[in-house]
């Protein structure tokens, strides 16, 4: 079987096949070199106080494998449980908060809701007083939330799975999913049907050549609409990019991570000292992945709204990634109406958080050609069926 | 920033504007299957390169217009005004 996308979801789900089920005839392809897309332009933030009880029950998931993660597969990911605070500067958002804390409560996650006096003491060089212009009313803490070093998750996943035996193919591009039976426009001349809905898998074409395989999983982000086309299969997902930042090293001041929804920026600090922005994703739909002035001056401002101490910080660099938002902030996970085509995709701006536990659940669709409970929610279907999971605790939701 | 050429306004900042998505024909609701009208209200070409578009020009003219833009190089053409169709007569 074939994986396209050499990311922390790919690789994962490569690593869980081998090591879950045995099932070692996997290749996994990448256009580029492993962890070149969102799983190395993220901002390494890991938590799973979200507002959807199937949401919380899948991320807390992940954050179980993240936590023993160093000893599975044997390699320091340099995980950091520092603690992760949402603030709300509006009633609304402090109800939504009080929300999300219960439905976090009720499923056993550490979460509760703060008043300003505790922010300052998680992190002091907050401004909470009353004079700003997004005054803190209170924040979502949530102590098991943290940071990870998403490289070294990449590496971690990669080396294992490449010596229980599955092949890593960089440098190869997918140009063409070979599906024969469907209802689509017969592409391949062969008279045995085109592809889409009913359709077959039988491999891929690469710019490398073609790989005969019966299951395909799309585990990109950012071309996942393009690699779904390919089989036929058209999704509810739309491209965006989201711009984050770096600022030059200072003395560690910040222990933990901080999120504010209503001015969509959320810092870490890393262990290096350098202050790690990210925002929200960009307010029109594009491939492009350069970076623009207006999210600078926009960030900074919302940073200086929170931490005003840091005016005289500068900027190491910014970058972007492209994340694939979905209509209710939850991904497209399972299987599709062409067989042997599954997906694992519309990751938006919560991919890697959820990396370990889709590849774990992915490998057991795969395994086992069944839906796991876990992921049920979020299967393409719900679209048809009306079920969306409106998941207002994403990252890129303002409150 | 991206600068969004307005029919009306002339090249303006993407701040000005308010992305409204890429074009779709609504499909008439008495006459449609409960599947195309899932499609219509939630599936998206999501095109990597020349694509029909919707804006909205919120602090100019205030006057919904349709464009063509790369989405691979954000480069525009073809703004046109409600009513107007393209070359090839598509909406």
């Amino acid at each position: 079987m074939v994986i396209i996308g050499g990311g922390v979801h790919g690789l994962a789900c490569a690593y869980y096949l081998v090591a879950n089920h045995g099932i070692t005839n996997v290749a996994v392809l990448d256009k580029a070199y492993i962890g070149s897309g969102g799983s190395g332009r993220n901002t390494a933030i890991v938590r799973s106080n979200y507002l959807t009880p199937e949401g919380v029950a899948f991320y807390d998931r992940s954050l179980e494998l993240y936590g023993s993660m160093a000893t599975d597969l044997n390699i320091n990911v340099m995980f950091s449980e520092r603690g992760h605070m949402t603030l709300a500067h509006t009633d609304s958002a402090l109800r939504t908060m009080h929300w999300r804390a219960e439905v976090n409560k009720l499923q056993g996650i550490d979460s509760s809701v703060i008043d300003p006096r505790q922010v300052k003491e998680e992190a002091p060089s907050l401004d909470v007083s009353a004079n700003t212009r997004y005054p803190i009313l209170g924040a979502l803490y949530h102590p098991p939330g943290g940071i990870i070093r998403h490289d070294a998750v990449v590496w971690g996943y990669a080396r294992c799975a490449d010596h229980l035996g599955v092949h890593i193919h960089q440098q190869t591009e997918v140009l063409d999913i070979l599906v024969e039976g469907g209802e689509g426009t017969d592409s391949s001349g062969t008279g045995r049907g085109g592809k889409g809905r009913g359709g077959k898998v039988t491999g891929v074409r690469t710019s490398r050549g073609d790989i005969s395989a019966p299951i395909v999983v799309n585990c990109t982000a950012g071309w996942a609409s393009i690699i779904a086309d390919m089989a036929g299969v058209k999704l509810p997902i739309h491209t965006r990019p989201l711009q984050a930042a770096v600022t030059e090293p200072v003395k560690v001041f910040l222990p933990t991570v901080v999120v504010s929804g209503s001015l969509h920026v959320y810092i870490s600090q890393t262990d290096r000292g350098e202050l790690v922005f990210g925002a929200a994703v960009d307010p029109f739909n594009t491939y492009d992945l350069r970076g623009s002035l207006d999210f600078t001056e926009e960030l900074a401002g919302h940073v200086l709204e929170l931490m005003p101490g840091l005016s005289r910080m500068r900027l190491l660099r910014q970058w972007a990634g492209l994340c694939d938002m979905t209509p209710d902030y939850s991904p497209v996970m399972g299987f599709t109406p062409v067989e042997g085509f599954l997906c694992d995709v519309g990751w938006g701006t919560y991919g890697f958080k959820a990396g370990p536990v889709s590849g774990e659940q992915m490998a057991q669709a795969v395994a086992t050609g069944q839906t796991p409970e876990l992921i049920s929610a979020f299967g393409l279907e719900r679209f048809e069926a009306d079920a969306l999971v409106g998941e207002k605790g994403a990252a890129a939701v303002g409150h | 920033m991206l600068i969004v050429p307005c029919p009306n306004c002339g090249p303006r900042n993407a701040s000005d504007l308010r992305y409204v998505g890429e074009a779709s024909t609504r499909p008439d609701p008495n006459a449609t299957s409960r599947e195309e009208w899932r499609d219509y209200l939630y599936l998206e070409d999501n095109t990597a390169g020349w694509l029909r578009e919707t804006w909205y020009c919120r602090t100019g003219c205030r006057r919904y217009f349709s464009t063509e833009r790369n989405t691979l190089t954000n480069t525009f053409r073809d703004e046109l005004l409600p009513g107007r169709r393209t070359a090839d007569g598509s909406p």
